[in-house]
């Protein structure tokens, strides 16, 4: 890409270009993506998970469609949803309707929910020339019953795609993708470790919108990008303030708005932990790159590495002693579930999440929003009632 | 005739009382519960291990028509379900929590084991990952039924289900009814299901004629469904539907319109079309305002959840993990949109629909999402008027007489003005 070196960027300027990214709902990094790789396809995939290796390996640039918040005024994605179906299918279908997403060639809807699943269908109808695919994943886990089944689901997709770009994707090239959402889940975690040991030195709001826009760029220029911000981070100044340490949780696909995660931490809640990109860390581990099977090896990883999200099968609820053990590892005070209205996976897991939070003696509060919430006061009353209850009594 | 007509209500009624007796004796007779879930239901299998099933969902439909539900509710939100999920879930939970007394008035026992078949409906697997919790030393297989995304079942998506079936569901019923899988009797079940199939469709079927002799949707969960899903694979299910037949061909015969609460629709004037499930805690009101109207429901989509028969499938004794994969795969809310839409077309024209109508269920993301795109390309393809109301399933906070009835008097004037319309083209 043209863009100037991601290496020489200070604190400052990868956050400017990561909220410029985040907030252009015209994609033109898309754009100026395309002119650079003219024979290649842009592919948007809905929250939470896919495997971005194989459309990397495909030459394509995997985008994630996390909704457009408050930035655009619903007109005609209402007429698509009811008005208790979750907010972020609107804005996603307005930004279609309206064209901001020409330049894509492609969209896959992994299987998270019921509305996720059937948006699927919606594109089917309103966009009839794209590749549209609603990719299963498999919620058993056995090698070789969901193992095989995934299989046939990711060479379908390979199928597809090779034919969508008119090339093919190689044992090799397929090995270099891995190879660098490897380096980029390493660079993410060195990122998580610094700013839960330091989140007076990076705010939420900047973390978030740089992982956000990581789901915009490629994944080189991500890389790129966080290096230098791994760098720079380490020289800004800032006092550590009385707060105490939450992880939220509950917001993997419709996301918050700026102004909540943002009042979260002015009511006095440092995030040092959310859910809030959880694709980009699906992995707990390196997926091997240097083997003669790659679709293998990404198809083990997901089966033995992945993490447990409101949308796997989780018979044995290990999510609530996982969160549990999360809070005590990052030694937080506490557990804010923050879902959006309307979502089943977040709002049908929290009852028993909040029981383990119980069992295991940990604070919590919830509240449910929607991505173009306007009115923050009664959350900060909460978030701040929250904090000075543990700062003042625990 | 009237006597025959009654037979298969009669019959229905001992059916369903002697089924929640039998759970209501399972301490006493060791037989084991396997709760599971319309959509992708493995009935022959269940019944093939002499396990009973138990049908959270129409315990819950059961709570909403008895009026328990809005308690139930109550104390599953206080439980910390929000009040936005799906109100079967927070209606099982809190029957559940007020002891699981079950429609007869009978304590429904727990479960021996969850078969928690993830068919066409996310929600089936969170409900089953908090039963769980509360369950915790009920066996839980989980059977993951893959989506129809690309619009037909794809060969891996079979090979995936028939593996779980052999892998994970009959060897933990193995376990837990403590029998050995007997391919011979699921055979057999299987055959006596494909026989029920084929009457449940000439019943299903028979809404082409004019009048016609069923409702295909409040008739279709009242009298014609609820005994093909509980009973499938038994003698006693053929004999129902062959009973519930013979009275249908009669209706056809004499040109009866079909049963309602107030006695037989003598008077049709629209034959309509619907997708989505009904409302529960007002079923009789909700159904009053159409056969008053004289509308009748000749095709619905609620009552194909439980899988669909009329494009031929059948349930096979040649190779049943095979036929039980299809089966499951089948379900109407398995199928992608377009495959919805469809289906919906066939109804429409094959039954002479005068019109379509969505009544949208806030609990129900399963049917609800896309819904007004498909009621749009239904307008489009058909130019048929289309209605669209909003109730709930069991929540009887999001039933509102008032709105319901002023929209469909509008719809109900839509038909009447489109029909002068249509007959002098």
């Amino acid at each position: 890409m043209d863009y100037p070196a991601f290496k020489q960027f200070d604190y400052s300027q990868s956050i400017a270009f990561a909220r410029g990214l985040v907030d252009d709902l015209n994609f033109s990094y898309v754009s100026r993506w395309k002119k650079a790789n003219p024979s290649a396809r842009v592919i948007g995939f809905l929250p939470i998970y896919i495997p971005r290796e194989i459309i990397h390996a495909a030459g394509m640039l995997p985008v994630g469609l996390f909704g457009a918040g408050d930035r655009i005024p619903v007109v005609r994605g209402d007429a698509f949803f009811q008005s208790y179906i979750c907010h972020l299918p609107r804005t996603v279908v307005e930004l279609l309707l309206n064209g901001n997403l020409d330049e894509f060639d492609g969209f896959i809807f992994p299987s998270i929910c019921d509305v996720i699943r059937n948006m699927s269908g919606i594109f089917m109808l309103q966009s009839k020339n794209r590749y549209i695919r609603y990719l299963d994943f498999p919620q058993n886990f056995d090698e070789q019953i969901g193992g095989v089944f995934y299989r046939s689901e990711l060479e379908r997709l390979m199928e597809d795609l090779q034919k969508l770009n008119n090339s093919g994707i190689d044992t090799q090239r397929l090995n270099i993708s891995i190879d660098l959402y490897n380096k980029n889940r390493k660079l993410l975690k060195h990122l998580q470790d610094f700013r839960a040991a330091h989140p007076h030195k990076m705010s939420a709001v900047d973390y978030y919108l740089i992982r956000r826009a990581g789901n915009i760029m490629s994944v080189e220029d991500f890389n790129d990008l966080l290096e230098s911000l791994l760098e720079s981070v380490k020289n800004v100044e800032a006092d550590e303030e009385d707060k105490i340490r939450v992880v939220v949780t509950g917001s993997f696909c419709e996301q918050p708005p700026l102004g909540l995660i943002k009042t979260i931490e002015n009511a006095g809640c440092y995030i040092v932990d959310d859910d809030f990109q959880l694709g980009l860390g699906w992995m707990k581990k390196d997926t091997p790159s240097d083997t003669s099977d790659p679709v293998n090896a990404l198809v083990q990883a997901y089966l033995q590495d992945s993490i447990r999200s409101s949308a796997v099968y989780d018979s044995e609820n290990e999510k609530g002693d996982q969160l549990a053990e999360k809070v005590k590892h990052l030694n937080a005070d506490g557990v804010i579930f923050c879902a959006p209205s309307f979502c089943d996976p977040a709002l049908l897991d929290r009852p028993h999440l909040e029981r383990a939070m119980d069992r295991h003696h940990i604070r919590h509060f919830s509240f449910q929003y929607h991505e173009n919430l306007g009115q923050f006061h009664v959350i900060k009353e909460q978030a701040g009632t929250f904090a000075d209850m543990i700062k003042l009594w625990e | 005739m009237d006597v025959q007509k009654e037979n298969s209500m009669v019959k229905q009624k001992q059916m369903l009382a002697e089924h929640f007796m039998e759970l209501s004796q399972v301490r006493e007779t060791g037989k084991k519960v396997a709760y599971t879930f319309v959509p992708g239901n493995l009935t022959e299998l269940i019944y093939a291990f002499d396990m009973l099933p138990v049908y959270p969902e129409i315990n819950s439909l059961q709570s909403g028509m008895r009026q328990k539900s809005r308690d139930y509710i109550r104390e599953a939100e206080e439980a910390g379900y929000s009040e936005d999920v799906c109100s079967y879930v927070k209606c099982d939970i809190g029957m559940m929590l007020q002891g699981n007394i079950g429609p007869t008035g009978q304590q429904l026992p727990p479960p021996d084991i969850l078969l928690l078949s993830y068919t066409g409906c996310f929600v089936f697997m969170k409900w089953f990952e908090n039963l769980k919790q509360f369950y915790p030393d009920a066996e839980i297989a989980m059977l993951h039924i893959p989506y129809q995304e690309s619009g037909k079942i794809e060969a891996g998506a079979i090979e995936y289900v028939k593996q779980q079936l052999r892998n994970e569901v009959i060897p933990k019923f193995e376990k837990v009814s403590g029998k050995k899988f007997d391919a011979d009797k699921l055979a057999e079940k299987m055959d006596l299901s494909a026989s029920a199939e084929d009457l449940l469709v000439e019943v299903f079927d028979s809404a082409r004629h004019k009048p016609s002799p069923i409702d295909a949707y409040f008739g279709g969960v009242y009298y014609i469904g609820p005994i093909f899903t509980a009973f499938r694979g038994s003698e006693s299910c053929v004999e129902y539907y062959r009973e519930l037949l013979n009275e249908v061909n009669y209706r056809v015969e004499k040109k009866l319109g079909p049963i309602t609460p107030d006695g037989i629709l003598e008077n049709e004037r629209f034959r309509l079309v619907v997708e989505g499930p009904p409302n529960w805690t007002h079923f009789r009101n909700f159904w009053q305002i159409f056969y008053e109207m004289g509308a009748v429901f000749v095709g619905s989509t609620y009552t194909r959840v439980g899988g669909i028969y009329d494009e031929g499938f059948r349930h096979s004794s040649q190779d049943p993990l095979r036929s039980m994969a299809e089966y499951c795969m089948g379900c109407y809310t398995n199928r992608n949109l377009p495959q919805r839409i469809d289906l919906l077309e066939t109804f429409i024209t094959r039954y002479h629909a005068d019109g379509f109508l969505v009544n949208s269920i806030k609990s129900c993301n399963s049917f609800s999402a896309g819904q007004l795109v498909m009621m749009r390309e239904l307008e489009e393809r058909l130019e048929i008027p289309v209605g669209f109301i909003e109730t709930d399933l069991v929540d009887p906070r999001y039933y509102s007489y008032s709105n319901i009835k002023n929209r469909l008097d509008s719809f109900f004037q839509m038909l009447d003005q489109r029909r002068p319309v249509k007959s002098a083209g």
